[in-house]
């Protein structure tokens, strides 16, 4: 527990150095006005982490994360056009439920046919865009045909912060009961760190896998919503590739891909982390050919820190073992 | 398949008994990629103005009901059968189509392609529908229109390899001489991701608070590119231009975080295909190398080694036209 705790200083710590270092190049990052909108631009990272932490908590991996996100999205944008007047609430009610369903289809694949879920999400990742085109004949839909409340609600601003970073608030703030306080988040732990002593203590470990794709699933509705509404526009492929920044902002959070380890405030960490990257590197006068090549050193660095601190963890766990006998 | 049979077969129909057409009138068919696309329904408008000034034309629009070659080829026999005049096609693969058009050719059709190409065996001549030079001059002339007494724009590209970008690039670069007071600060690239084009852009502005213009020859970049200004409220100090299309770009015009952006005219792209087929198919012109070929109101233009000839500058849009033009593509 304290090698965990040390690790998210150590990811805090880098962060504060990372962000000291930019703002040594360009001052105007540190601004009060930027850190807020560092954060908002970092919310959709922070709440797909949430859920991808949760799955790769159960030893499994979503990958169709952005082309759940892509679809609920352009479903919520195609709603929108159809019907201007409807509240946004509703939407978002809406967002939610179909995120969730989609991320059951990969539960339920999982679950009662046990099917890896690498190979189920990365077969799901491509069908949900193809669904995107059947929808809509890879046709746009563009700013103006939405209505300015759908566009509107991410960026109004509340107490200084868009609803866009309150929302990756909440999220995070619910994410971290329901880890520490339910027997839900409990079993999470316990399926990836001992499927076989979570079967014996009465958990069961198919049924848990598949809530935590649904969790997965909400998280990735709720997000597509927030990602149309925010860049003002729907197309196949919105958030292209985003899968990966989603496992890459938890395993730098330290989640342990082999499930298991990890906390709530280390994956949010782990997408700042990401995030203060994305959004310092257009600032800092760094050649483009170079961003690449920083970006994944970055991402390394983070994770060597990561095995470094899983290693030793490892030790401590025999010796205590040898102790014991 | 059926269904696209039927239709094409429909078509054909419609073709045979079009009226009683007149014995020495002309017929042209533009063949485009599919039927029920806004940008080629324009196309063929832009067809049928040509048929009105040169009289004695009759347009056949046609083409497959999806965007196959194989329904190309379908709708292309018939032609043959119905012995058109002319063939102008949009082809949806540069080498499928190519056996079919060697055959009308060789039934003394006239055969172009225009938009998307035709392999050089499979047409007589290409139009494309600008050149990397044009485009190239016409991005940074659309900043400098708004910058009379010069400025500061910054190039937002797609990734840093792709090629089309690369190339529009350079051609800006070689004519920066003829837009003194303008300076090109930055080039960076938003992958042809919304959310990194929007955090590049965002990026711009903060590193550079005197920027004035970006120019984003991307049609992701751009749209993301007038958000990022919408959404800092820099709209009226940063104008977004470059390459998009209206239907995507209308917010933007509307909002004023763009003045004005460019991407050919699909009308004036239909007019010039029937006014080149039409100069090949009566000989008042031959396809070779180096030819001049008068093509109506849009003026002349000159084959290139392989045939082919870029019709214009793209066509500028902006809040005077974007209306008539953001529902046809």
């Amino acid at each position: 527990m304290n090698a965990l705790k040390s690790r998210e200083a150590i990811l805090g710590g880098a962060i504060l150095v990372l962000v000291a270092l930019i703002a040594s190049r360009f001052p105007g990052f540190i601004a009060p006005a930027n850190i807020i909108a560092v954060f908002t631009d970092t919310s959709p990272l922070m709440i797909l982490a949430m859920g991808q932490m949760v799955v790769i908590l159960t030893r499994c991996i979503d990958l169709s994360v952005a082309a759940n996100l892509a679809l609920t999205g352009m479903v919520c944008a195609i709603i929108n056009v159809a019907a201007p007047g409807l509240p946004v609430a509703l939407i978002l009610i809406f967002a939610l439920f179909m995120g969730a369903a989609l991320g059951a289809i990969n539960g339920l694949l999982v679950w009662k046919l046990s099917i890896p879920p690498i190979v189920v999400t990365l077969g799901t990742m491509t069908i949900f865009r193809g669904v995107i085109f059947l929808l809509t004949e890879g046709k746009w839909i563009n700013a103006h045909e939405m209505s300015p409340s759908f566009t509107g609600v991410p960026r109004q601003d509340i107490l200084g912060l868009p609803v866009l970073g309150w929302i990756g608030i909440v999220v995070a703030v619910v994410m971290m009961v329901v880890m520490a306080r339910t027997t839900l988040g409990r079993a999470f732990f316990a399926v990836g760190g001992n499927p076989h002593a979570a079967v014996y203590t009465g958990i069961n470990v198919g049924r848990t896998q598949f809530l935590a794709f649904v969790i997965s699933g909400m998280l990735a509705g709720l997000t597509g919503y927030l990602w149309v509404a925010r860049y003002a526009v729907a197309y196949v492929d919105i958030a292209g590739g985003f899968e990966l920044d989603v496992v890459a902002a938890c395993v730098i959070g330290g989640i342990s891909i082999a499930g298991g380890a990890g906390t709530v405030v280390g994956t949010l960490l782990g997408a700042l982390f990401l995030g203060v990257v994305k959004n310092a590197l257009p600032v800092i006068d760094v050649s483009p050919f170079w961003q690449l090549a920083i970006s994944g050193a970055a991402i390394i660095i983070a994770v060597a820190f990561n095995a470094q601190s899983g290693r030793s963890k490892g030790r401590v766990i025999l010796k205590s073992a040898e102790h014991a006998q | 398949m059926k269904i696209a049979k039927l239709m094409t077969s429909v078509a054909v129909a419609a073709g045979l008994f079009a009226g009683p057409v007149a014995a020495e009138d002309m017929r042209i068919a533009l063949v485009v990629k599919a039927l029920g696309i806004g940008f080629f329904e324009a196309a063929a408008e832009g067809a049928k103005e040509a048929a009105g000034e040169l009289g004695g034309v009759e347009i056949i629009y046609t083409g497959p009901t999806d965007t196959t070659a194989e329904g190309q080829i379908e709708v292309i026999n018939s032609l043959i059968a119905q012995r058109v005049d002319a063939i102008a096609v949009s082809s949806n693969d540069t080498d499928a189509l190519v056996p079919t058009l060697k055959k009308a050719m060789a039934r003394g059709i006239t055969v172009v392609s225009w938009d998307s190409g035709v392999a050089p065996d499979g047409r007589q001549a290409h139009l494309n529908p600008s050149s990397n030079a044009l485009i190239g001059n016409m991005i940074i002339k659309l900043a400098a229109d708004h910058l009379p007494e010069g400025g500061e724009v910054a190039v937002l590209s797609a990734t840093t390899t792709s090629t089309n970008q690369n190339i529009w690039i350079d051609e800006m670069n070689k004519v920066m001489g003829d837009y003194q007071g303008i300076d090109v600060i930055a080039t960076v690239y938003g992958d042809d991701l919304a959310d990194k084009s929007y955090r590049e852009a965002t990026g711009l502005m903060q590193s550079h608070p005197d920027l004035d213009a970006i120019i984003a020859p991307t049609s992701v970049g751009i749209v993301a590119a007038a958000q990022a200004v919408a959404d800092a409220g820099k709209i009226g100090e940063v104008n977004v231009t470059g390459l998009g299309l209206p239907s995507e770009m209308a917010g933007a015009i509307e909002s004023g975080a763009s003045k004005s952006f460019a991407i050919w005219n699909p009308i004036d792209l239909g007019y010039s295909a029937t006014m080149l087929a039409h100069q090949l198919a009566t000989g008042a012109a031959s396809a070779e190398p180096g030819a001049e070929i008068s093509i109506g109101r849009m003026g002349t233009i000159i084959l290139d080694e392989t045939n082919s000839a870029a019709m214009a500058d793209p066509f500028v849009y902006d809040a005077s036209n974007i209306a008539a033009f953001k529902d046809i593509f």
